[in-house]
This record gives C-alpha cells, structure tokens and sequence, in this order.
C-alpha cells in the first residue's frame, strides 16, 4: 500500500535520511524503532509532505505522492498523529475533531458520515465525549492523545502514521491507545506505521518492524524476529549485555 | 448670590454635556479604530507579520467608494460593494505578488515588504487621484440628533451600527463555520493544521482577504465624516494598530474595546486638554501598553508553550 524507495531527506545541509526504503502492506501495522534523532519522525514527516523527500520516491497505492503538501497528502488518506498531539489547544474537543474532517466538509451527504464518524471516535475514546466541550489545551497528556489520534481518524485515513503515540504516559493509558490501535486495525482495516521510543511495545502491537539508525535502515523483519535479536534487545529493549551473554 | 450660584450649575451642566458629546464621537471614531485593529489581528494571527499596508486598505475603500460615486456615476448603495470588491482584490494580489513569493520569510522582511506595499499603494493612489481631499456624502442626510444635550450625526449612528454588524459576522464566521475554525487553527498550530488538511497557504490568502475587507469598510463609513485623502491610511493605520496593541492583538472583543477606549480618550484628551494632543495621546497609550502590558490591556502573561 505505501512504498518507500531510496529516499534521501535534508535539513538544510544535514543528510537526515540515506537511502531509506520500506514498504506497508493493507491492514498491516508496522513499527519503526531507534534511538532519538535516528531519523524516525523524520520518515513520518517526509511521507506526509511536511519535509519533502530530497530524492527518491513515495508511493501510495502506486501514485506517487513524493511532492505533494501536506494537505494535499491527507487527501490521499493518510494522516499523521504528531508527536506531542500538536491539538489545538485553545479550541474545544469538538472543534478539533470537527477540524480532523476539514476536507471532507464539501456537501450535505458528507455533514451526516461526519456526524457518525464522530459517534465512532466518541465510542473508541469515551473519555473524550465527556469532555466534548472542554479546551484541549486543558485536558491531560493521555486525552491530548486520544484526541489527536481521534481528529486523526476523522478524515477517514487508510494509512494512520503515529508519531510517539506513548510519550509522557502512564502505561496504563498507552495500553488502552494501544488496545484502540489494534482494533482500529480489525474493525475498521487501518494501516498503522508506528513510531516508538517504548520498543517492546510496539513490537509486541506489530506485525514488522523496522530499526533505524542514524538515518539509514539497518535491521527489518517479522517483530517477533527482532524481539529476539540480540542486538535490538541489547540496543533498544533494555536488556543488559550481561544477560545476553549469560544465556 | 443666586446668580453665581446658577451659572456655576448651567457651567457643571454644560461640561457634562460636553463629555457627553466627546464620548459618542470618540465611540465612532473607536470603532473604526477596531475595524482596522481586527484586520491587523487576523493576518498576525495567520501570519506572525504586521501588516503596515492596512491603513492603505482603509484609504482604498473610502477613495474607491469616491471613484465609482463621482467617476462612473454609481448610486453610493452600489459604489460601496464595489469598493469593497476592488479592495479585496487588492488585499488578494498584495499576498499574491508581495507576501508568498518572498523566499525568505522572516517576519522583519516581511514587515518591511508590507511597509514597501503601503508606500507603493499611497503613491498609486496619489498618481490616480490627485493630492486633494474629498468627501463622501453621509449615508443618510445630515441633519443632527439631539441626545441629552449632545448631538450626533447619522453618520454617527451607521459607523456604531455597522461596525457592531461586522464583528457579529465575524465572530460568527471564527467560531461557528469550518472555515473561520480552520483559520483558527492554522493560527493556532500551523504544523498541526497542514496535518489535518488545512491549506495553510490558502488560510494566509484568506486572511488578507478579510482583512482589506474589513479595511475598506472602515474607510469607507468614516470618510463622510473625517474626509479621504490618499494619505489617510497612515495615520488610521496606525491607530488600528494602537487598538489591535491594546488588545493583545486578539481578533476579537478585546481589540473592539481597544479601539473605543483609544477612540474615546483621544476625542475627550482632544476636547479637554488640546485638540493638538489628539494623536499624541493615541502614541502615549500605545508606548505605555507595549511598555507596562506587551500582552495587552486584558490577555494573560504568557505561561503556557509546553
């Protein structure tokens, strides 16, 4: 569904991503882990069109979308949930979601579906629907969360990109996002790229993952595959080097 | 004994009267001062920039109203939207050809693109319209209104009316459509806001759409009062920012009170004081609010920015 190939991205003069490609199946979730400033936000940032790609080329089902803004790109069907939420914190829960949906407020017919679509966010987060009327900007990390992965789904994604959805929470509340991912991914056959600092979570919510270092891919495969390579156990799930050797 | 007594309650009564009639001119005058004030917030709040080419808005809508009033004979019910059209253009291909092409936007450059658009306007003007000062006929007659002791014109009363029209609107338009939301938004996070779709481009276009509309407006209802001229702007420019200062650039309530409280002191400091400190007084305010309150007469300190 979306294909990455060869792609080369720049900060000014520094070379953030080198030859990066990879690729998503329909109704995959897949995690892409490593240290900070590996390049992941990076990824998320050139597939949605924020820092376009210097070279090389992203396919959404088979269009090229390489160039386009980032407007443009959500109209394609895929949606980023930043890091750090980036809500609009002085406007109401609502408001925010309603905004989630800013594209597709073209005709009548579409008012109805955006209506249902909110009942489902409201459903999914019900924490959000008592706090319809609150200010975002005065609801705590975990519900900021939820909201911007709610405003997220609001425009109907295929492709859901989640930029350190766990950050700053309490595991508790990454649990239930996470219980809510998977079953996004069932219910409603969205396709989740996933960034993560919290690797033995992400791998254990992915099908694949990939790891990445300081902008270049250097290891990929099932994740139960590399939850059990030494390297990204010793590198990236904690694991003490002492215990990998003693075993 | 008795007669002193008398003269000094006629004098009381007389300067009551008098306040009185500083306070509903410097009403109107302050709620042009909002108009253009909330234009000056809309684009900051979009873009981050000042944009110093507002009060030439100001003085398009009153000199184009006096174009298709006397030019192309248009009854003013007419000459008025028309104004506003063409002052919409204008704000539209201002972004077009002076705001979105520049590769660096910096705020200070884009500051001084709009300084360099406002000298580029007012000489247009000069060039097409010659230097003299004209006036618009009142919307409705002149005949005044007595009230309590003070009297207005109806001028007075279409300036209050519309200007309380206009920012209905607004309001409506920011808080209850999706468009004026969005506007929001991108003012508000404008990562955020290209991720949900926004055209944040588009918003910035918008924003100086608004704006020049707004503008023209408050040129357009001053001018039978105050006269146009193509050098108006400057010095209505500058007092719309004066209000927009006092109400931390905010585009809503707090700049229309910025402006009426500018627009009154400055009419009472002229009637009392000295008519020649009338636009001292406005430039005192604004230096002692971006001195003792940066923030403005009603916003909070910034604490948030987490």
């Amino acid at each position: 569904m979306l294909r990455l190939k060869n792609i080369n991205t720049y900060y000014g003069k520094v070379h953030a991503l080198r030859n990066v490609s990879l690729h998503l199946g329909e109704g995959e979730i897949v995690t892409l882990i490593g240290a900070n400033g590996a390049g992941k936000t990076t990824i998320l940032n050139t597939i949605s069109g924020v820092t376009p790609a210097g070279g090389g080329e992203v396919l959404f089902r088979k269009e090229p979308v390489t160039t386009l803004a980032p407007d443009r790109i959500v109209k394609y069907g895929i949606s980023q949930v930043p890091e750090g939420r980036q809500v609009f914190k002085p406007l109401s829960v609502e408001d925010n979601l309603e905004l989630g949906a800013y594209l597709r407020y073209k005709s009548r017919e579409e008012k109805s579906a955006i209506k249902r679509d909110m009942a489902q966010v409201f459903t999914l987060f019900p924490r959000l629907f008592e706090r319809r009327r609150q200010l975002a900007g005065t609801m705590s990390g975990g519900e900021q969360q939820m909201l911007a992965i709610g405003r997220a789904l609001m425009a109907n994604p295929k492709l859901l990109l989640l930029d350190e959805p766990s950050m700053g929470l309490a595991p508790l509340v990454v649990q239930e996002i996470f219980r809510v991912l998977e079953r996004l991914r069932r219910e409603n056959g969205v396709t989740i790229l996933l960034v993560e600092q919290n690797a033995k979570a992400a791998l254990k919510l992915a099908d694949r993952g990939y790891v990445l270092e300081t902008g270049k891919i250097i290891m990929e495969g099932p994740s139960f595959e590399l939850t059990e390579n030494a390297e990204v156990k010793r590198a990236y799930l904690g694991k003490d080097k002492k215990e990998i050797w003693e075993r | 004994m008795k007669v002193r007594e008398f003269l000094c309650k006629k004098r009381k009564i007389m300067q009551l009267e008098q306040i009185l009639q500083y306070t509903f001119s410097g009403l109107s005058t302050g709620a042009i001062y909002a108009l253009i004030g909330i234009g000056f917030s809309i684009i900051f709040n979009a873009t981050g920039i000042i944009n110093f080419a507002q009060g030439e808005f100001v003085m398009l809508g009153g000199m184009l109203t006096l174009f298709f009033l006397e030019v192309l004979k248009l009854p003013l019910w007419a000459a008025i939207p028309c104004a506003v059209a063409v002052s919409a253009l204008a704000g539209l291909l201002f972004e077009r050809l002076a705001i979105r092409p520049l590769r660096q936007p910096t705020p200070i450059n884009l500051v001084i693109i709009t300084i360099a658009g406002s000298i580029l306007i007012r000489g247009l003007a000069m060039l097409l319209w010659g230097k003299d000062t004209h006036a618009i006929p009142p919307f409705t007659g002149d005949e005044p209104i007595s009230i309590a002791g003070a009297t207005i014109l109806p001028q007075h009363i279409w300036i209050l009316a519309i200007t309380l029209l206009i920012i209905a609107v607004n309001k409506f338009f920011f808080f209850h459509t999706i468009s004026g939301k969005a506007m929001r938004a991108c003012s508000y996070n404008r990562r955020a806001a290209g991720l949900v779709g926004i055209d944040v481009r588009r918003m910035v276009l918008f924003s100086f759409v608004i704006s020049s509309v707004l503008g023209s407006l408050a040129g357009i209802i001053v001018a039978p009062l105050t006269m146009t001229a193509y050098d108006v702007g400057i010095m209505l420019g500058l007092k719309g920012f004066c209000a927009a200062i006092i109400g931390g650039m905010s585009s809503g309530m707090a700049t229309v009170v910025g402006g009426l409280i500018l627009g009154v002191l400055e009419s009472l400091g002229a009637g009392l004081i000295s008519s020649g400190y009338k636009d001292a007084i406005a430039f005192i305010i604004l230096l002692l609010i971006l001195f003792i309150r940066p923030q403005g007469l009603f916003g909070k300190a910034e604490s948030e920015r987490v």
